[in-house]
C-alpha cells in the first residue's frame, strides 16, 4: 500500500548516515515504523537518570543540545540528521546524558530493534553508530572507570572500532568437572574464569564472582560438578568484534567475559576469552596500561615518555572535569610507580646490595598524593640503624644510590629542589633513629624554621623499601607531640600565618612585588592554608596514616560531626583549587601557582572567591581552638 | 418509548464504529487522539463530486505514529479532468483503489472516536458523510476541529475576521510543502499545523483544556 509520509521519511533520511548506508528495503522498513515527534523550544526528550527509551532519535527539524550532568554542560548541538540518545543501544539503562531542543523541533524516533537490525545488516552502518556511541558517552562525569578509561580521549582517535586482543588459549574443563578442580585449575593459571566446553564447543563459564556468590556463601558444596554453578549459555563472539561492540554487549548483558568462537556463535570452537580487562588494557592511555609500560620500562627515556603521556592523561581529565580525588589517585600512582621504577634501576646499577634495610619516602605535596604537575621532587631516605664503625659506610652506599635516584627523577621530569630537599642531601639521609631525635628535636623546640620543616617532612609516604622503619618514624612523632603539646600550638600558628587571601574591599590579595608582582599567588594564600590546617587538625587528633588533604577532612568530619559541615565545605574549595591551579599549570605550561587575575573571566574569579569562604572559617576555628592569641 | 421499533439495523461494521462512543472516556491533551486527515475530491461540491483519495495520520501526545496511518484511493465513475491538474489521481493509475464502499469503512474503522482535525473540516467530514448517506448511513460521531479556526484562536482578536489557507499556513509556519494536494500529505501537514498551533495556544494559555479547542460556530453535534 502507498504511503506517501514513509515516503517523505525514506527521501529524508536517504541523505544522512548511517541511514544511507543502507539499502532499499531496510530502509524502506525503517521509514515506515518511524515515529514523528514534535517538540516546542526548551523541552527536555530525556533527561539524565531517566530510563532509556527503547528507541534513539534523529533531528528531522530544528536543534537539539545534549548536556551532561547536573552542571548542565552543553556537549553537544544536534541539527538536521544528527542522531542522539543511542544510549538506546544498551538496554535496561538510564540516560547519562539529557537532551534538550533548542529550537522547535520535529524529531523522528526510531526502535532499538530497528536499531540493531541496522548494525546487524551493514558493517559500516554500524562502525558509525559505533563510534557516534563512544562520542556520546564521552562525558566527564561517567563514575564507572571502565567506561571513563574506554571513552576518555577518544574522540579523535576512534580506537573503539578496532578489533580487541583477546586471550588466547582460555583455560576450560568438562562439565564432569568438580568446583574445586576448577578453582584449582583457575589458580594455578591466575585467571579469573574458566569456560565449560562439549567438544571443543563453550557450553558454560564460571568466574570468580560464582564462586564468591556460588561458593563462598555455601549455597553450593566444592565437590559438586561445575554444570550446578555455571553460567549458561555463554555469551559468543568472532575475533573479529572491535572494542566498542564488545563493551557494548558486556554492558547489555551486564557480564564481564565474551568467548571467541570460530565462527562468532555457540555451536563451533572456542578460540579464545576476551575480558572487561582485556579490553581497558585495549585503551594506550589509560592508567593500567601506563603503569604497565612504567614497570616494563628499561631506561629512564622511555619513563619520561609515560610521565609525558600521563601528563596527556590529567589534560584530558581536568578539561572533562573529572573528580579530582579520582585524578589525583591516578596521578599519584603513576608517580609512585615511576619512582618505585628508578628506585629499581638505581639499585640495579650499585655494585653491591644495600647493607641494610631501608626506605624511600616522598615529602610535600608528592606524600601528600596532591602532585598533578610536574613540580619539584621532594624526598628524603631513611635506613636501619647499624653500628657506628658501619655507619659511616652504609651512609655513603644511600647517600651515593640517592644521587642516582635523583638525578633520574630530575631527568624524566621532576626537577631538583631548590632548598635541596632531597635524599642525596646528607641532611635528609639518616638513620631511623636519627630521623627520631631530629623530629624530637624539632618538635620540642619549635623555631619558625623546624616547624616549616614539619609542614613539609610531616607529610611522608613511603614509595619504596621497608615499611616497619617508617611506622617507627611515625610512632616517634606522636609519642614526641605528646609530651610537648605546646608544639601543636606553634604549629598552628605557622598554618595561620597566611590570611584569608581577600583583602577588605574583597579584592584578591596579590602579590606586592618581585617577578610576579600584582599576580595571585594561589598556592600559598589558598592552598597550603588549607594543607597546614588539615595536616594540624588531623596530628590533634592523632590520627596516623592519613596524608592527603581531603581525606584529611574527611577524617576529621567524623571525628568532629559537630563541624563536619565546616569540614566538608574545606573539601569543596580544595578540590575547586586544585582543579583550578593544575588546569592554569597545563595550560602555561608551568606549575600554576601565580595566577594572573586580569587573565580570568569573571566567572573563574566568582569561583576562585567562592572558595575562600572555608579558609577565613577554618582559620578562625584554629584560632579559637588553640589560643593563639595567646601566642602572638 | 418507540425509540427501538424506529432503531434501523446497522451493518456490523458501523455498530462497531458507534460503539466507540458508548464508552465514557476522561479525555485530555495527553492522551487524546486526534486523527488529521484530508481528502481529495473531484471538485467542491458536496452533492455531486466524489472523494477520490483519503489520507490520516493520528496523533497522540506528541508523536505521529508512521506504521499507524491511513491512505486509500477510490474507484469512482464521476471523472473530472479538472481536478486531476490539482491531485494527481487518474482515472486508471496503478494505485490499488478500493470501492467507495471499502474505503469508508476503512476510514471508520480508522478513525474510530478519535477526535478530527482536518482544514476546513466542514467540508471534509461534510463529503464524507455525503458518502455515508449513499451506504444509507448515519453521519460521522466524531468531535472535530479545524486547523484554520484554530490558529484564529493563536491569534490577536483583530485578526479573527480574516481567512487562511493551507498555503497560508504553511508559509506562516515555514513548512516544506511537500506533496501538497495528495490527501496524506495535507494529513501530514495539517497535523505539524495543528502540533504548532497547540503549542501556540499552550504559549498563551497554560491551563490549556481540550474543551477549549472546539469551536463553537456551527456545531453540528448539537442540533
Amino acid at each position: 500500500m502507498k504511503n506517501t509520509i514513509a515516503e517523505r521519511v525514506y527521501d529524508f533520511l536517504k541523505n544522512y548516515p548511517p541511514f544511507k548506508m543502507l539499502n532499499k528495503e531496510l530502509l524502506t522498513t525503517i521509514s515506515e515504523n518511524v515515529k514523528i515527534l514534535y517538540f516546542e523550544t526548551d523541552t527536555k526528550i530525556f533527561k539524565i537518570g531517566e530510563p532509556v527509551d527503547d528507541n534513539f532519535y534523529i533531528v528531522k527539524d530544528g536543534a537539539v543540545g545534549i548536556y551532561s550532568a547536573e552542571k548542565n554542560t552543553l556537549i553537544d548541538k544536534c541539527g538536521e540528521g544528527d542522531i542522539f540518545g543511542l544510549r538506546a543501544l544498551i538496554r535496561k539503562d538510564k540516560y547519562k546524558l539529557t537532551a534538550l531542543t533548542h529550537e522547535e523541533s520535529i524529531i523522528y524516533s526510531i526502535s532499538s530493534d530497528l536499531l540493531e537490525e541496522i548494525m546487524r545488516n551493514n558493517t559500516e552502518a554500524k562502525e558509525f553508530i559505533l563510534k557516534s556511541f563512544a562520542t556520546d558517552n564521552n562525558t566527564p562525569e561517567t563514575k564507572d572507570l571502565a567506561l571513563d578509561d574506554l571513552f576518555a580521549d577518544q574522540k579523535s582517535s576512534f580506537v573503539e572500532v578496532q578489533s580487541v586482543q583477546y586471550s588466547e588459549n582460555p583455560i576450560t574443563c568438562t562439565i564432569e568437572t568438580s568446583i574445586k578442580e576448577a578453582a584449582l585449575s583457575m589458580s594455578q593459571h591466575k585467571v579469573g574464569s574458566i569456560i565449560i566446553t562439549q567438544n571443543e564447543k563453550p557450553i558454560g563459564i564460571i568466574t570468580d564472582k560464582d564462586l564468591r556468590f556460588k561458593i563462598a556463601t555455601g549455597k553450593f558444596g566444592i565437590e559438586e560438578k561445575v554444570g550446578k554453578i555455571m553460567s549458561s549459555p555463554v555469551i559468543t563472539c568472532n575475533k573479529e568484534i572491535s572494542i566498542a561492540e564488545a563493551q557494548l554487549n558486556m554492558l547489555k548483558y551486564n557480564i564481564a567475559h565474551l568467548c571467541i568462537t570460530q565462527d562468532g556463535t555457540n555451536d563451533s570452537k572456542l578460540i579464545g576469552i576476551l575480558s572487561e580487562h582485556d579490553i581497558v588494557l585495549s585503551y594506550g592511555n589509560n592508567p593500567s596500561v601506563l603503569i604497565k609500560e612504567i614497570k616494563r620500562a628499561k631506561d629512564t627515556s622511555t619513563l619520561k615518555l609515560v610521565r609525558q603521556k600521563a601528563q596527556q592523561l590529567l589534560k584530558a581529565y581536568l578539561e572533562q572535569n573529572v573528580d579530582i580525588v579520582f585524578i589525583s589517585n591516578i596521578i599519584s600512582h603513576v608517580n609512585e610507580a615511576i619512582t618505585q621504577q628508578l628506585i629499581l634501576h638505581a639499585l640495579d646499577e650499585m655494585n653491591q646490595k644495600p647493607p641494610v634495610d631501608f626506605a624511600w619516602l616522598s615529602l610535600g605535596s608528592m606524600g601528600r598524593n596532591e602532585q598533578f604537575l610536574l613540580t619539584d621532587q621532594d624526598n628524603a631516605l631513611v635506613f636501619d640503624d647499624v653500628s657506628e664503625k658501619d655507619y659511616q659506610k652504609t651512609k655513603d652506599y644511600f647517600l651515593a644510590f640517592a644521587q642516582k635516584v635523583n638525578d633520574k627523577l630530575n631527568q624524566v621530569g621532576f626537577e631538583f629542589c631548590p632548598a635541596d630537599v632531597m635524599a642525596r642531601n646528607p641532611k635528609w639521609c639518616l638513620s631511623v633513629t636519627e630521623w627520631k631525635n631530629q623530629f624530637n628535636h624539632w618538635i620540642v623546640s619549635p623555631t619558625n624554621e623546624k616547624v616549616m620543616l614539619c609542614t613539609i617532612f610531616f607529610d611522608y609516604r613511603m614509595v619504596y623499601g621497608k615499611h616497619d622503619l617508617v611506622k617507627q618514624m611515625t610512632q616517634s612523632i606522636y609519642h614526641s607531640i605528646e609530651n610537648f603539646e605546646i608544639f601543636l600550638n606553634f604549629l598552628a600558628l605557622n598554618a595561620t600565618q597566611n590570611p584569608p587571601p581577600l583583602s577588605f574591599f574583597r579584592n584578591f590579595l596579590v602579590e606586592a612585588g618581585g617577578e610576579h608582582k600584582n599576580q595571585f599567588d594561589i598556592k600559598a594564600r589558598a592552598i597550603m592554608p588549607l594543607v597546614d590546617a588539615a595536616r594540624l587538625l588531623i596530628l590533634s587528633h592523632k590520627v596516623g596514616n592519613c596524608n592527603n588533604t581531603i581525606l584529611r577532612y574527611k577524617q576529621l568530619a567524623k571525628l568532629e560531626p559537630q563541624n563536619a559541615e565546616l569540614y566538608q565545605s574545606c573539601i569543596v574549595s580544595y578540590k575547586n583549587l586544585l582543579h583550578f591551579r593544575s588546569l592554569q599549570g597545563i595550560r602555561k605550561g608551568d606549575s600554576g601557582r601565580y595566577v594572573d587575575l586580569n587573565s580570568l573571566c569573571k566567572s573563574d574569579k566568582l569561583r576562585l572567591r567562592s572558595s575562600f569562604k572555608p579558609i577565613k572559617d577554618i582559620q578562625e576555628l584554629i584560632d579559637v581552638r588553640f589560643r593563639l592569641a595567646h601566642l602572638r | 418509548m418507540f425509540g427501538s421499533l424506529f432503531k434501523k439495523e446497522y451493518p456490523y461494521f458501523w455498530n462497531q464504529y458507534s460503539n466507540h462512543f458508548k464508552e465514557k472516556k476522561e479525555l485530555n491533551l495527553k492522551n487524546a487522539r486526534f486523527v488529521v486527515f484530508d481528502t481529495e475530491t473531484t471538485g467542491l461540491d458536496i452533492k455531486n463530486d466524489r472523494i477520490l483519495s483519503i489520507g490520516a495520520i493520528s496523533i497522540v501526545g506528541n508523536s505521529i505514529d508512521v506504521a499507524h496511518s491511513l491512505e486509500v484511493y477510490l474507484n469512482q465513475e464521476k471523472f473530472n479532468a479538472e481536478t486531476v491538474k490539482i491531485h494527481g489521481i487518474l482515472k486508471t493509475g496503478n494505485l490499488t483503489k478500493f470501492s467507495e464502499e471499502d474505503a469508508v469503512i476503512q476510514f471508520l474503522n480508522y478513525v474510530r472516536d478519535g477526535i478530527l482535525v482536518a482544514h476546513h473540516v466542514d467540508f471534509d467530514v461534510s463529503i464524507i458523510n455525503k458518502a455515508l448517506s449513499r451506504m444509507n448511513l448515519p453521519k460521522l460521531k466524531n468531535k472535530r476541529i479545524d486547523t484554520g479556526v484554530l490558529y484564529k484562536k493563536s491569534l490577536p482578536y483583530t485578526q479573527t475576521y480574516k481567512h487562511f489557507g493551507l498555503d497560508e499556513l504553511c508559509e506562516v509556519y515555514k513548512i516544506t510543502k511537500h506533496d501538497r494536494h495528495t490527501a496524506s500529505g495535507d494529513a501530514y501537514i495539517a497535523a505539524i499545523i495543528f502540533q504548532k498551533v497547540m503549542a501556540s495556544l499552550k504559549k498563551k494559555n497554560e491551563n490549556l483544556q481540550l474543551t477549549d479547542l472546539f469551536h463553537t460556530e456551527r456545531r453540528e453535534g448539537l442540533l
